[in-house]
């Protein structure tokens, strides 16, 4: 190993506090042969585990620090507060379930599924209640991969560069495949009425968490999921029930989904007047800003995952919008000067996330890394001080602008600002 | 008659019964009964809609803001460490530091009502019954200078209330106000003369994991 990457490996072990990487400690000098080959390792000499001693499988012990982190000077109390994504350590597109941010109002609800009712109700035509075990003998069953983004994801970022890592800075982000019934199967079946123009969605956990959401994107793609890539829901999302809303905001996609009233107006219930509005420069606010615009960030390099080594390597990052599908990603390595489209590989869905890839030739130069997300309806995800001129820097939600990732000559990588 | 033969005839038969009930509805659900409904139909609009008959004055809110709220939200509603201030904050949307109270942001008191019936206190909700939450609402009202101290709350001066901020908001506006950012075609080469690092997250160093973050009140 040349004293270059032995730089860059302690850099990225001082700065992560993680455990020695097994190469640093291996020390194979170039011109003998490697120990990991010529000695026979105790996993090829002794028997391993059977079957079933791990009836549900974990990842490798080497994985442990793969994990949903918080920002613990955030908010008063874990149990309302957010843990995120840690996205540099992924790939492809699809988000492992254990590992899907969470955001609680009131705490995880351990909800048995013989005693979860959800009850369909107001402006319709036969108010009903549904057990877990009739939902999913209805028919029209399906299955679908959405992304879903907390509106306050990157909202720590609007003043400036805050934290360093994209599991901080873009990790209220996951993208899963569910399986569950389109909302209109329920509400057809309930009858809506020809006044009935809002639905009140209700979770059943101790905060009772409500929103509004319009008539027409109920019937257009909601769905109530009770399985997430192909195992049911987990409690932190939801279990045994939860709505989606794919495409916009992630505080409207219900947990342990309760109930659901049809209305002829909006509620403006507290999380959709007090919170999740969208302040201004001037002092008034956007509210029912529910779609989530065009947004990308590069996973790899980033400040939890610096460049392992100079040489080949692969950039790597995930592009979404709740506009519809995304069509190109640009990457940078100059800070703007120059893009170039990177290749985006893996399943390109309408509001999923996309994997895209760049691969480059890092000579140990300064890098001023940046991606730019372009959606099917032409938008181009802007600048950060685009987005501050048009809503200064109060705004807290819906901060899609892009981000920089600086990677110094050591390999550190860092979360800056640049003009 | 085997069993698969039994079974396709059984299922053909299914068919051809559930084929004409398209109009009919499949025996899925039951009906909601009122008292369940009633049970958990707590939500309340701005117009009143919703809201159980009962009332609650300043004065009783004061005690009961005291014994179930002031833990979190401060004796004078200015909020305890990272717990949310609920009064206060007039005039400070414009500022470096917006305080989002029910009198300097919220546009109804319907939301007051609703949320401390559903989620307050944090940790023992639905706890307080009608009159309490009127109690507590009319305090906060009280506390941001919507009424005065003899005010009393009821289902029937609910819709008399009104919010400062009540005309604060308008309707997600982005597709008009935010235009520019559609139909671009982004430069690809030589974009920029110059670039310089504006700003660093380092010089903050709030991240978890590198040391520990400061305390934010």
């Amino acid at each position: 190993m040349g004293s270059e990457d032995r730089k860059l490996r302690l850099g990225r072990r001082g700065f992560l506090g993680a455990a020695a990487s097994v190469l640093a400690a291996a020390g194979a000098r170039a011109d003998a042969p490697d120990p990991a080959i010529t000695e026979v390792q105790e996993w090829a000499r002794v028997l391993g585990d059977g079957v079933a001693t791990r009836p549900y499988g974990k990842p490798s012990q080497f994985e442990k620090h793969v994990v949903r982190r918080d920002v613990e000077w955030l908010t008063a109390s874990r149990e309302s507060s957010v843990s995120f994504t840690p996205l540099h350590e992924l790939d492809g597109i699809i988000t492992p379930n254990g590992l899907c941010f969470e955001r609680h109002h009131a705490g995880i609800a351990e909800i048995g599924p013989q005693k979860h009712r959800l009850m369909v109700h107001g402006l319709v035509e036969r108010p009903m209640v549904f057990t877990m075990a009739e939902l999913r003998r209805f028919p029209g069953r399906t299955n679908r991969i959405y992304f879903l983004e907390c509106a306050a994801n990157s909202g720590m970022e609007w003043r400036g560069a805050q934290l360093n890592g994209c599991q901080f800075t873009h990790g209220m982000v996951h993208n899963v495949m569910y399986t569950g019934l389109p909302l209109k199967a329920l509400l057809d079946h309930c009858g809506v009425r020809t006044n009935g123009k809002w639905l009140l969605v209700e979770g059943g956990d101790a905060s009772l968490m409500t929103r509004s959401i319009p008539l027409d994107k109920a019937m257009k793609d909601c769905m109530v999921a009770w399985a997430m890539n192909g195992e049911a829901l987990r409690p932190e999302q939801g279990y045994p029930l939860r709505l989606l809303v794919p495409g916009w905001e992630g505080n409207m996609w219900i947990k342990w989904l309760r109930r659901i009233e049809i209305g002829d107006q909006p509620w403006h219930q507290r999380e959709e007047t007090s919170k999740y509005t969208d302040l201004l420069a001037d002092g008034r606010a956007r509210r029912f800003t529910w779609i989530m615009d065009a947004k990308s960030v590069v996973t790899s390099p980033s400040p939890q995952a610096p460049p392992a080594a100079k040489g080949p390597n692969v950039l790597s990052g995930l592009a979404w919008s709740g506009r519809g599908t995304i069509k190109r990603v640009d990457v940078t390595l100059d800070g703007g000067r120059n893009w170039r489209p990177a290749r985006i590989d893996g399943p390109v869905l309408p509001l999923s996330l996309v994997r895209f890839y760049a691969e480059f030739d890092w000579s140990g130069q300064e890098l001023l890394i940046q991606s730019r997300a372009i959606d099917e309806t032409g938008y181009v995800q802007p600048t950060k001080g685009e987005l501050r001129q048009v809503r200064g820097v109060n705004s807290i939600y819906h901060n899609n602008g892009i981000q920089t990732w600086l990677v110094r000559a050591d390999g550190q990588t860092e979360n800056v600002e640049i003009s | 008659m085997s069993r698969s033969r039994s079974f396709a005839l059984a299922f053909a038969t299914l068919l051809a019964a559930s084929a004409p009930a398209a109009a009919q509805l499949l025996p899925l659900g039951r009906a909601a009964m009122p008292a369940e409904i009633a049970a958990w139909d707590i939500d309340v609009r701005p117009d009143g809609q919703g809201l159980p008959a009962g009332k609650g004055s300043v004065k009783d809110g004061e005690r009961l803001f005291l014994e179930q709220c002031a833990a979190c939200h401060g004796e004078f509603g200015e909020g305890a460490g990272r717990w949310p201030p609920v009064a206060g904050g007039r005039g400070s949307l414009k500022s470096e530091n917006p305080e989002k109270t029910p009198g300097s942001y919220w546009p109804f008191a319907s939301t007051i009502f609703d949320y401390v019936r559903r989620a307050m206190p944090f940790g023992n909700a639905q706890s307080l019954g009608p009159d309490d939450v009127y109690a507590i609402t009319a305090f906060l009202l009280f506390m941001t200078d919507v009424v005065g101290e003899d005010f009393v709350l009821s289902n029937a001066n609910f819709a008399s209330v009104k919010l400062p901020n009540a005309d604060g908001f308008r309707d997600d506006d982005r597709e008009t106000a935010e235009k520019q950012f559609w139909g671009r075609e982004p430069c690809m080469k030589d974009c920029k003369t110059e670039v310089k690092v504006l700003g660093h997250a380092r010089a903050l160093d709030v991240t978890p994991g590198e040391k520990k973050g400061p305390k934010v009140d």
